[in-house]
């Protein structure tokens, strides 16, 4: 289809052959065409944020939750860097997000005109491509592109920047069919041989472990099935990052729970000792390895991962598996059929034993509190009363984002929307609204911190006016929580800063926006109340007051291998748990 | 944090890349932004047709973080190629440089047969200057330089280095 239009027509056009169904943005002097070309159409819903930072969270948010690119438009300077945070969220998860930045006229470019700032220099690092569209003839493409780009190979976000005069100017409309990236073709398929010896290694495997990532859930829901398929064949035990929680199901009885940083006992004791592990999607981040230079020692590695530049970055891998993960376990499962590779059931038992003793530590335990409600409590309270919905979380980031991980159990991907690379207080809301947006009839909880809660709360008001009843759940302990419990460890308890001074009255701040605010205190009245936020229609703000001094754990010491965890039955050893060198370390 | 221990290696890397504003620089804030040496660049387009030029880039690291600036590179949109041309072996690697000196006399005459039995051509001359143009291997540039300093050397402008492989195949 080739047509004449303005460039501001063109973008509206390409969103509607790109499919998409809903944006997040904010108008603003450098965007006003493109805005006016929406308002000349009914096909994508626009969804009006109150920070930008809070529309590419949202975005974030819809594309995870849906397998779709999320889709943002902003104005130049301020609201180009208001984005910014969002887009190195998005890049550091993987998440497929478009980004539209109105820029001010190329004539003025370099002027240091009004909202002038340097989008596409400002955007490279923290992008996985970016554009600024001279010529209203290549818009059409590019923006195409951007689609392509974002969602191809190892998602991520990707930046059109488009300065006025080109919004205004009439070109060549180009569809989605014409085009094709020259030079951007990431492999799917994996290497035959590659899998080959994957397969005879898996096989052999005495104390095998799959260790799984985001990468499961980015390839989409059909890479869950086949993982699921897989792990079942064979009877190896499944742990995921942060980010690959749901791709395997929680309730499954060779699911180790998470592991890392925060994680459980027995994932990470499995990793430690284990002889084959199969990274599949995963990076071999610091939360997860712990002291590199002790991380699982005896064993040998295999890792699939569609980034060529993920293997070897922290850790030597042995036999490196380029390509996506639903195409590669396809294949592995193919192979491991056909050469009838049988797991070595003898030693299976023993490992299973082994796992089964580190389990036996029960290293999630909490004691519940009957006079003050502990925040595992909570988290496993709101977890029994909504796992029979249709439910997704987000959460904010710190303590309350790690007990959500712990404590609330997932059985499906793209469940579950956090912060993970970057760690970004502020994400869950505005996620939890962009997963509202994605699926209106489902029941969103934004697992929050007092703190993070207050970094992007503005949304709230977004939330009012779309009528999207997400369900903000916060852990309010009156401290950085996590900060916190690093003064513990590292900085003698001198609380420096980390104490939630002057909050706000959160029901009364609720209200304020329009919606309804819930407080509970009282572990006898928690399920109670918990019931009455499900039972509201509208957004709910649920100020659920903890302990103010939980720690949270299991935790390895920062600078610590993972057969060094500290477990909730000697909490007394977190005293002295970091080196001088493991303080450097965050 | 990969095991320091590895001795750094001296790697050439050739780059195809789309000839397209900004192209440079997404390298050059990569190569910052993570940390990684660069000890000389060179960029120039090779095709005006299909708008691709062609980056030398000479690095030094551990050999887990070459491997890693490879991908790294790779995965960059409008880069079509990555070459390690010191793993394919034996690859020409050539710089030119602009070698200005200022002397009378003795020193004069001496900063000319130097400049001879280096093949360098003297491309200016006045009462009391030369600029020599030499073209060769980097290090041979370094001695031809280190010759000239206690005879007046003023300044030098090197290109860095160009690099190819030996052989009838493309990169």
């Amino acid at each position: 289809m080739m047509r004449e239009m303005t460039g501001a027509e063109m973008v509206m056009q390409a969103l509607i052959d790109q499919g998409v169904e809903h944006m997040f943005g904010y108008p603003g002097g450098a965007v006003l065409p493109i805005y006016d070309a929406m308002f000349h159409q009914n096909q994508v819903r626009h969804v009006l944020v109150r920070h930008e930072q809070g529309a590419v969270h949202m975005a974030e948010g819809y594309a995870r939750s849906s397998g779709k690119v999320g889709v943002v438009l902003v104005t130049s300077g301020p609201g180009a860097t208001n984005a910014v945070t969002g887009l190195t969220d998005a890049l550091l998860d993987s998440i497929p997000v478009v980004c539209i930045t109105g820029q001010v006229p190329t004539h003025l470019i370099g002027s240091d005109a009004f909202q002038e700032c340097d989008t596409v220099g400002i955007t490279r690092p923290c992008t996985k491509h970016n554009y600024l569209v001279r010529d209203v003839n290549d818009l059409a493409r590019v923006m195409h592109e951007a689609f392509y780009v974002a969602q191809s190979g190892r998602p991520g976000p990707v930046v059109v920047d488009i300065p006025k005069d080109v919004q205004f100017a009439k070109g060549m409309y180009v569809g989605p069919e014409n085009i094709q990236h020259r030079t951007y073709q990431p492999r799917l398929k994996g290497d035959p041989e590659k899998i080959r010896q994957a397969v005879e290694l898996m096989a052999g495997a005495k104390r095998p472990i799959f260790y799984t990532g985001g990468g499961v859930i980015n390839s989409g829901p059909e890479a869950s099935r086949l993982l699921r398929e897989f792990a079942r064949l064979t009877g190896y035990p499944v742990t995921s990052t942060l980010m690959g929680l749901g791709a395997y199901p929680a309730s499954d009885r060779q699911w180790l729970g998470m592991l890392g940083m925060h994680g459980t006992y027995e994932a990470n004791m499995a990793m430690h000792d284990c002889d084959v592990m199969v990274c599949v999607g995963a990076r071999f981040d610091d939360r997860i390895t712990g002291r590199v230079d002790a991380f699982s020692p005896g064993s040998t590695k295999i890792h699939i991962d569609i980034d060529p530049s993920s293997i070897n970055k922290n850790i030597k891998i042995d036999i490196p598996i380029i390509g996506d993960v639903k195409h590669v376990i396809e294949d592995i499962l193919t192979v491991w059929c056909s050469m009838k590779a049988e797991p070595d059931r003898q030693a299976l038992a023993g490992w299973w034993r082994q796992i089964d003793g580190w389990r036996a530590r029960r290293s999630l335990s909490f004691q519940p509190g009957d006079r003050i409600i502990k925040p595992q409590q909570a988290v496993k309270a709101l977890y029994n009363a909504v796992k029979d919905k249709d439910v997704y979380i987000t959460t904010e980031v710190g303590q309350h984002q790690m007990w959500a991980a712990q404590h609330f159990h997932f059985e499906e991907p793209n469940r579950w929307m956090t912060s993970g690379g970057l760690g970004t207080m502020g994400y869950g809301l505005p996620a939890a609204i962009g997963v509202q947006v994605a699926h209106p009839g489902s029941l969103v909880i934004d697992i929050a911190g007092e703190a993070s809660i207050q970094m992007c709360l503005q949304e709230l008001s977004t939330a009012l006016q779309f009528n999207l009843p997400v369900k903000i759940f916060v852990l309010n302990n009156e401290y950085m929580g996590m900060v916190r419990q690093w003064q513990d460890l590292l900085h003698g308890g001198r609380y420096s800063h980390s104490y939630s001074e002057s909050l706000p009255d959160f029901v009364k701040l609720a209200e304020a926006y329009g919606g309804k605010g819930i407080r509970c205190a009282d572990p006898a009245k928690l399920d109670g109340a918990i019931q009455e936020m499900l039972n509201t229609d509208g957004p709910v703000l649920f100020d659920c007051i903890v302990d103010q001094k939980e720690n949270c754990l299991p935790m390895i010491p920062s600078g610590k291998p993972h057969n060094e965890m500290i477990l909730p039955d000697h909490p007394e050893a977190l005293d002295d748990a970091i080196s001088e060198e493991g303080k450097m370390l965050v | 944090m990969p095991p320091v221990s590895e001795p750094a290696e001296r790697h050439t890397l050739s780059l195809l890349v789309d000839n397209e504003p900004g192209v440079l620089a997404r390298i050059v804030g990569l190569f910052s932004g993570r940390g990684y040496n660069i000890d000389s660049l060179t960029v120039s387009e090779v095709s005006h047709d299909s708008r691709r030029s062609r980056i030398t880039v000479v690095t030094t690291g551990a050999p887990m973080i070459i491997e890693q600036i490879k991908s790294q590179l790779d995965r960059l949109v409008p880069v079509h190629r990555v070459v390690d041309l010191t793993v394919e072996g034996r690859a020409l690697e050539r710089e030119l440089a602009l070698i200005k000196v200022r002397g009378k006399g003795e020193l004069r005459r001496e900063a000319l047969l130097i400049a001879d039995s280096f093949r360098a051509r003297t491309v200016d001359t006045t009462l009391e200057s030369f600029v020599f143009e030499i073209t060769g291997k980097p290090d041979k540039i370094d001695q031809f330089v280190s010759l000239l300093e206690p005879l007046g050397l003023v300044e030098v402008s090197r290109t860095g280095v160009a690099a190819i492989g030996r052989g009838p195949e493309p990169m």
